[in-house]
């Protein structure tokens, strides 16, 4: 009893460590006054109502999101082809060649960030939201062949063989059994890179130039004490879309995971 | 001009040849097998048949028509899949009307058509029923109705029964037989299963290492088989080795060591067997009788399997025991005979 009294104390010490600082973000920005301090001082919507009239904030919202919505159809466009490949044909070197693609995902950020930056000077091409899209792509692109590989293997290759037989070509194969059944990783992969790019900092600080994604818009707001509770408001709402996106990433990839994908 | 043609195909995947030169011709209306271990390249000829794999010289012809560059969404043949490969997001009604969306049957034609193939398969009522709710055997029946729905020239079988428990598999053998009579196509089927070979089709080719061995009737298999691999492959047999003396006109003699001098009938030896030529003998178990006189034994094992039993007989002279299935007539030691008329000469070397 006394043993499992201790594990269920450190089990709740370890979710307040993890959940504690998130839930400061929401608390204060209901809160009614600019310091960021204990004990609160009354419900207010005031800093939700000023966002609402912050247009350069707005502006680098419809940034992030161009950049998020581009970032997520090319990385998902690009893991499919890379995934189908992988999975249906018996390639010499896939296993390297997995390892190359994913390779992005270990080198930190803020490398990545200056050596496209010095590769952006040296090409000559101008730092601007397309520069970011193609910097967020090499992190996005590792996260969308994750998730489709795994949708992919689960694929019985009798099944497109089963449509070609029943009179379908490639292309009405394609429609009728592989997109169908892929849809959920599709679409998974779809929120999980759009995600990844609205909330990536690094690489858009260094890559964006003078147009601002959300992210770099918050660190700037940062320097005006006053503007703080603001901030905080919009992090809290980013906050929760993101989780609410997650969820949605994971409830859709495991849709249709209880039906077999082999042939049933 | 025959149904099916195959004639000097060869494939292989980089290494050997999976199926080397193999010449075949089905006329219509027959329910094929192609029997053989796994990894004898039957799987591999049916999926040449149905245009998954390209041969990489001869020719496989439908009705006189060349079809190997033909790509499987256009050849008149139909296949059931070992895995059955039934779509997972579809229902039994949308999986058996996939292969019909050409033909833009009008609403009530389809549905028409598609419960009448459900009744063929005893299928009915099961139309709206999903790919995951199914059983064994209903997906088996799915996978045959969306293939003969399409009413193929040739419906090709991928050991369709290999994933069914033995019960099941038994009554789908009978009904499989059955249904082929009915819609009249001729079936290929792919089996390693012998019984199952033996009790389904009309003919039977025997492969082994990419080769036809023999391509013959369930029974002239069971009773001439052409060589020791066929022999050894359908049912159980004892080799016993053997010298050829004397060919005449209609009947052979030959000596058989431990069996002692024996005349069999000509038609009794393999094709190409000469005189002083090694062979083998060949007799089925139950061809062995327990007589009041002849080689005697002793008998080392019994099994009882009900209708009869079955033996391990040790013999003077020879270190394998001989199988032999029936009733002895007491216990202690036997006498066996061996009637010349089962006894079959085979090459010694294949």
């Amino acid at each position: 009893m006394r043993k499992s009294g201790g594990l269920f104390l450190y089990a709740l010490a370890y979710l307040a460590f993890l959940y504690v600082p998130v839930l400061v973000l929401p608390i204060f920005s209901f809160n009614d006054s600019q310091f960021i301090a204990f004990p609160l001082s009354g419900f207010t919507l005031r800093w939700y109502e000023g966002l609402a009239a912050d247009t350069a904030m707005q502006h680098a919202l419809g940034n992030s999101l161009k950049v998020g919505v581009a970032t997520a159809l090319l990385s998902t466009l690009l893991g499919l082809l890379a995934a189908k490949a992988v999975t249906h044909y018996r390639l010499r070197a896939a296993g390297g060649m997995l390892g190359f693609i994913s390779l992005p995902l270990f080198i930190p950020d803020i490398v990545l960030g200056i050596s496209l930056l010095l590769l952006l000077g040296t090409v000559g091409l101008p730092l601007s939201l397309a520069a970011v899209v193609l910097g967020h792509m090499l992190v996005c692109v590792p996260f969308a062949l994750t998730v489709l590989i795994a949708r992919f293997e689960g694929f019985d290759k009798n099944l497109e063989e089963a449509s070609a037989d029943l009179g379908e070509d490639g292309w009405m194969t394609f429609w009728r059994v592989t997109f169908p059944l892929m849809l959920p990783g599709i679409v998974a992969s779809l929120l999980l890179t759009f995600i990844t790019s609205f909330d990536e900092f690094l690489v858009a600080y260094f890559l964006s130039g003078t147009e601002a994604t959300l992210p770099i818009y918050i660190w700037g707001q940062l320097r005006f004490p006053y503007r703080l509770p603001m901030v905080l408001a919009l992090g809290a709402i980013i906050l929760t879309v993101s989780v609410a996106l997650v969820v949605l990433a994971e409830y859709v990839r495991n849709l249709g995971v209880k039906k077999p994908m082999v042939g049933a | 001009m025959t149904f099916l043609t195959i004639t000097q195909v060869r494939k292989s995947f980089g290494g050997p040849p999976v199926v080397d030169n193999v010449s075949l011709e089905v006329p219509r209306g027959e329910f094929f097998a192609l029997l053989g271990p796994s990894g004898c390249g039957k799987t591999t000829l049916l999926r040449m048949i149905a245009g998954f794999e390209t041969p990489d010289s001869g020719t496989i012809a439908i009705e006189g028509e060349v079809m190997n560059t033909v790509p499987p969404y256009r050849r008149p043949t139909n296949m059931v899949f070992q895995s059955y490969a039934i779509f997972p997001h579809l229902n039994v009604f949308d999986n058996i009307a996939y292969g019909l969306r050409k033909l833009k049957l009008p609403k009530e034609m389809l549905r028409a058509r598609i419960e009448a193939m459900l009744a063929t398969v005893r299928l009915e009522g099961l139309s709206d029923r999903a790919a995951d709710q199914l059983s064994g055997g209903q997906r088996q029946r799915v996978a045959l109705a969306r293939a003969l729905v399409r009413e193929p020239k040739i419906l090709l079988l991928d050991e369709p029964l290999g994933a069914l428990d033995k019960r099941l598999r038994e009554a789908m053998q009978v009904e499989l037989r059955a249904l082929q009579r009915k819609v009249g196509i001729t079936f290929v089927l792919v089996t390693h299963d012998q019984e199952e070979a033996l009790s389904l089709s009309d003919r039977i080719a025997v492969m082994e290492g990419g080769k036809i061995l023999q391509v013959a009737s369930p029974r002239e298999l069971y009773e001439r088989p052409n060589c020791r691999a066929v022999a050894d492959f359908i049912g159980e047999i004892n080799f016993f080795h053997a010298t050829v003396k004397e060919i005449g006109s209609d009947a052979a003699t030959v000596n058989a060591g431990l069996l002692g001098l024996i005349t069999l009938p000509r038609a009794n030896l393999a094709s190409g067997i000469k005189q002083d030529d090694h062979i083998l003998l060949a007799i089925r178990p139950e061809h062995i009788g327990f007589a009041p006189q002849g080689v005697s034994g002793e008998i080392t094992a019994s099994t009882f399997l009900g209708d009869r039993s079955h033996f391990h007989v040790r013999i003077a002279g020879r270190s394998e025991a001989v199988a032999v299935s029936g009733t002895p007539p007491c216990a202690g030691p036997v006498h066996l005979a061996f009637p010349p008329h089962h006894l079959m000469g085979l090459p010694l070397a294949d």
